[in-house]
């Protein structure tokens, strides 16, 4: 089987990341229903469906850059409230990716990664820049350290973000559509670099329509239409047997490319 | 289990449009407590400057009456002053009976302005538009003919001066801006570094040293026998000005067009100018119309410069207007009379040009 | 075979033939190259002869001579010293000072106040955004010069007369004719004090860089802008404890119908101060407001997502970005208050314009006058815009 080399979660009490009741509204629109999740520490969970159904929106509300309005969201035993210093502290546990990098211009690709550990973590610079420079090695690009983000390519790019949010050795990693920005021939790169993390026993959760990836790395494929969680399995079942109509439709159009 | 227990005793329902108020009003008025207390010093401003400004503008406010006495106990406005002097503000000295006749003159240039704005009609047609309208206002204001009696242009004054100034000025600093543009984009060193020494030199020295320039020295660089008019001495100013800074927004347009355009204009084999004209002008000018207007309400506030040099346009009037022994001390009613004018006129320009940012852009975007 | 024969090396080995020289491109620019400047040096040679006719016949003397020359007329504020008696190159001198007094000082209180109102007009809270957004609006929308007419006649017809002036604040008088204000009587304390603050900088970058090295090497950073305040501060009020505590001022006293002592600022000198400062102001807060929002919003996220706080957010990421599309168009504002500072001679401030306009007027030689004024406006100019391009290459975004 394709997920045999992959660690596998490890059985614990206390749920790495837990979503309970959880409900969002943009003014009157409702954009997240009743999500219940649950995310047990290692495990890897690939979030699909068609735009607008809320599976961004999601994992943003685990990181606090979106609020959600009722239910609990709990990380790491960390409950995400309006409490600053609540949210301070997940923040440091999650580490996320986005679709377009939203890496630093100003800064060098090895001030990108060290600005997190320097300021957040309060690491002595030296420490900082080495750990930096051992996770560019990770992703493949440690002569671009004295490079800026301008001057590299999106493929390359992304990695270093990779990079960035794990100099702050995170206990959970967020994907928001890593590769969707990112030219065809490099979209391998970056998927590379996601498919070694998972062999490291990373928490993930991945917002992404790379069924390749989803088949090979993850534990469980969610799908979600119109703000609800429509269907959850591991991925053989999930791509041989759905279960729902939706998950029927948005399968067919999603493997037919 | 703690944490997996049931959360909220209610059941989920969609937010009704009084939590919807509340929560606005929470979110954008009193979020925190120095936002609260912004919002308290802000009302607290509001009830103060507010109510006694509505008091002096329109309730206290006298708006007839022939002469100062009516105002002289009011608390408001003296808008009688207003009412009493308008036709000497708006027209400056023009004759009084034939003051319909700018009247008439700013009406068809404010119609050429609204032609203009219309996308649809951005062709070459409308340039003849513009030459039209301006030989309607001169025929109008010089007058000689058709019964119309002869006015001399030291007559003219008030706000179709204004007018005519910025739009003269525009209109006919255009091709100059458009030569500079192109020159200052040139291979050619000499070319090159006639358009960068005309324009940065313009936009060094404030407009009134340019005004003086064409005051004073203006007269001197004439052959003798032959002067000009105070008018045309400024619009000449206006334009030589209006020119530089137009010439700097186009040349943002020609940097902004991508070169593919001009290699695919001399792969077809198009000469420099057919290129300008046909290819890349169209395009460039298209692109910076939002900074032209702007540049042209710029213009607009700066015509009142002339007031300087003494020339009769609508701030000067004014304050002629208002230097009246009787009605002098009105004056902040003449002023806010003014300002008025010149806030509605900029204020819509300035509208409409965020309007057409906004419409050319996504046209522009990638999606 | 064929490939080797001589036609086709010599064929290879010939230059192509030239066009004829209207047809060559380079003749060509070179031919209208000269011709532009034929036109601008007969142009040029033309106007001159006219005018040194014109001068003749008037009787305008020409070179600058008059400098040297008696200036005759009096100058309403100085900060040098100057009298009726002094050249008109003094008073010149005089004009430039008092222009780039006003624009200094109004570019540092527009620059306050337009940050101000550009933050306020991005704030969450609704009511202060709006009524940041009604000042802008207003002051953008009204020609420069009406406001300040408008200021100066508010101050000279409104205000009260010197004798009824209005107490702003305790020995800060408001009246017709202008701003009085208690100045500190001159004692040693204050070379102290000034010695002391030039000491307190010094300080304060010192103890920056070791705070700097200090979080590099041990990743906690000692606390800086409290230490710099307290700095400042301490050694500043230690010096004025040192030179006997002088408490002394020279205020304002009334004195029968006016007031004697102090130092005052004439109404002029404020209306146009006013004027530009709330004028400018107004374009400011749109550079400070859109130079924000260009930072992407993703940078913010990235950031907060990183665990940084909302200050460090700003000091680290959004305000650098920001900044660099704020200095080019605000160095530009910085320009325009300087040339607008000119409109000070139609309330009649005796700047650079107004005492160039005088001496116009009672030398006749206007080529000469308007020559210095603008090639002084032009120096200021060009200083200006040399500093922001050399700014701009410093802090320029490396890419591909």
């Amino acid at each position: 089987m394709a997920n045999a080399a992959m660690p596998s979660p490890l059985p614990s009490d206390a749920p790495m990341v837990q979503l309970i009741g959880v409900n969002k509204w943009y003014g009157q629109f409702h954009v997240l229903h009743d999500i219940d999740l649950t995310v047990a520490s290692g495990e890897r969970i690939v979030i699909c469906g068609p735009s607008g159904s809320g599976k961004s929106t999601l994992i943003r509300c685990i990181n606090r850059l979106e609020e959600h309005q009722k239910g609990r969201i709990i990380v790491d035993g960390t409950e995400l409230t309006n409490d600053l210093k609540n949210i301070d502290q997940v923040r440091r546990e999650v580490g996320m990716v986005f679709q377009s990098f939203n890496l630093f211009p100003h800064l060098t690709v090895l001030e990108n990664c060290t600005l997190g550990p320097i300021w957040v973590r309060k690491t002595p610079k030296a420490e900082a820049e080495a750990e930096a420079m051992s996770y560019l090695e990770r992703v493949r690009i440690p002569e671009q350290a004295a490079k800026y983000p301008g001057q590299l390519s999106g493929g390359q790019q992304q990695r270093v973000a990779i990079a960035r949010a794990l100099c702050m050795q995170p206990k959970v990693m967020l994907f928001d559509e890593p590769t969707s920005a990112l030219d065809p021939e490099m979209i391998k790169e970056v998927l590379e670099v996601m498919v070694e993390l998972a062999h490291t026993g990373m928490t993930m959760l991945c917002v992404t329509h790379e069924m390749g990836f989803a088949r090979t790395v993850a534990n469980r494929v969610i799908f979600m239409d119109r703000g609800r969680i429509i269907e959850q399995n591991e991925p053989e079942e999930f791509f041989n047997n759905p279960r729902s109509e939706r998950t029927k439709l948005f399968l067919s159009q999603i493997l037919h490319h | 289990m703690s944490e997996t227990q049931a959360f909220a005793e209610t059941p989920v329902a969609e937010p009704t449009r009084v939590d919807l108020t509340r929560d606005w009003v929470r979110r954008r008025l009193f979020d925190g407590p120095w936002n609260s207390l912004l919002t308290i010093l802000a009302i607290a401003f509001l009830v103060w400057a507010v109510p006694p400004a509505l008091n002096w503008f329109f309730f206290d406010a006298v708006w007839s009456g022939g002469d100062p006495a009516a105002c002289r106990g009011a608390e408001g406005a003296c808008w009688a002053m207003v009412h009493d002097k308008y036709r000497l503000i708006l027209f400056g000295r023009y004759p009084y009976m034939e003051q319909w006749r700018p009247f008439l003159g700013m009406l068809v240039l404010i119609a050429a302005v609204a032609v203009s704005c219309r996308r649809a009609n951005w062709k070459l047609w409308l340039a003849g538009v513009w030459i039209a309208a301006f030989a309607v206002f001169f025929g109008l204001m010089w007058g000689g003919f058709l019964g119309m009696t002869h006015v001399r242009s030291e007559l003219w004054g008030g706000l179709p001066l204004t007018l005519l100034l910025a739009m003269a000025g525009i209109a006919a600093a255009f091709p100059l801006s458009i030569v500079l543009a192109l020159g200052r984009r040139s291979k050619m060193p000499v070319i090159r570094a006639i358009c960068v020494v005309y324009i940065e030199f313009i936009r060094g020295v404030p407009l009134i040293s340019l005004l003086f320039m064409a005051s004073f020295m203006l007269p001197l660089f004439l052959p003798e026998g032959i002067s000009i008019a105070a008018l045309l001495r400024a619009q000449i100013a206006i334009i030589l000005f209006s020119a530089a800074y137009l010439a700097e927004v186009i040349r943002g347009g020609l940097q902004a067009l991508p070169n593919g355009q001009v290699e695919a204009a001399q792969a077809i084999g198009l000469s420099y100018w057919q290129t300008q004209r046909m290819i890349v002008l169209p395009q460039a000018i298209r692109m910076v119309i939002p900074p032209i207007v702007n540049t042209f309400i710029g213009l607009f506030k700066d015509t009142s410069l002339v007031a300087i040099v003494s020339l009769t346009d609508l701030l000067l009037a004014m304050r002629q207007a208002v230097a009246d022994p009787e009605w002098r001390v009105y004056f902040v009613e003449g002023y806010v009379f003014i300002a008025m004018i010149y806030f509605v006129f900029c204020y819509f320009m300035s509208k409409y040009s965020q309007y057409l940012e906004r419409d050319l852009y996504t046209g522009n975007r990638r999606s | 075979m064929a490939t080797r024969s001589e036609p086709r090396l010599q064929a290879i080995a010939a230059k192509p033939a030239s066009p004829a020289w209207w047809r060559n491109p380079d003749v060509r620019a070179v031919i209208y190259q000269v011709l532009a400047l034929l036109l601008v040096i007969l142009i040029g040679t033309y106007l001159v002869s006219i005018t040194m006719h014109n001068l003749e016949v008037r009787g305008i003397r020409s070179g600058f001579g008059y400098l040297d020359h008696e200036a005759g007329f009096r100058v309403g504020e100085t900060l040098i010293s100057y009298t009726a008696a002094d050249s008109y190159g003094r008073a010149i001198i005089v004009g430039l000072l008092n222009t780039l007094r006003v624009s200094i000082i109004a570019i540092v209180l527009a620059t306050i106040i337009g940050t101000v109102v550009g933050i306020a007009r991005l704030s969450k809270n609704w009511l202060l955004a709006k009524l940041a957004s009604g000042y802008v609006e207003l002051v953008r929308n009204i020609p420069l010069l009406l406001q300040l007419f408008f200021w100066y006649s508010a101050i000279t017809g409104l205000l009260p007369a010197v004798s009824a002036a209005v107490e702003l604040l305790p020995g800060i008088y408001l009246s017709k004719s202008g701003l009085m204000y208690p100045v500190p009587v001159e004692s040693p304390a204050h070379l102290w004090m000034a010695s002391a603050f030039l000491v307190a900088v010094v300080a304060s970058v010192f103890y920056t860089r070791w705070a700097n090295r200090r979080q590099e090497t041990t990743g906690v950073r000692p606390p800086v802008v409290q230490v710099v305040a307290l700095l400042i501060v301490g050694l500043v009020a230690a010096a004025w404890l040192a030179g006997g505590a002088p408490t002394a001022f020279d205020a304002p006293a009334k004195s029968r119908f006016t007031y004697t002592g102090g130092a005052s600022i004439s109404p002029e000198f404020l209306a146009l101060l006013l004027g530009l400062t709330i004028y400018t102001a107004g374009f400011i807060a749109e550079i400070v407001r859109s130079g924000i929002l260009a930072v992407p919003w993703g940078q913010t996220e990235a950031a907060s997502s990183l665990g940084l706080r909302r200050g460090l957010v700003l000091r680290l990421v959004v305000l650098p970005q920001a900044l660099r599309v704020i200095v080019p168009p605000m160095t530009s504002q910085y320009l325009n208050i300087t040339k607008n500072s000119s409109l000070a001679v139609a309330i009649g401030y005796p700047d650079l314009v107004s005492v160039t306009n005088t001496t116009l007027n009672q030398t006749g030689q206007a080529i000469e006058c308007i020559s210095i004024m603008m090639g002084i406006y032009l120096t200021i100019s060009l200083a200006i815009s040399l500093t922001m391009n050399w700014y701009n290459k410093r802090v320029a975004l490396v890419e591909r």
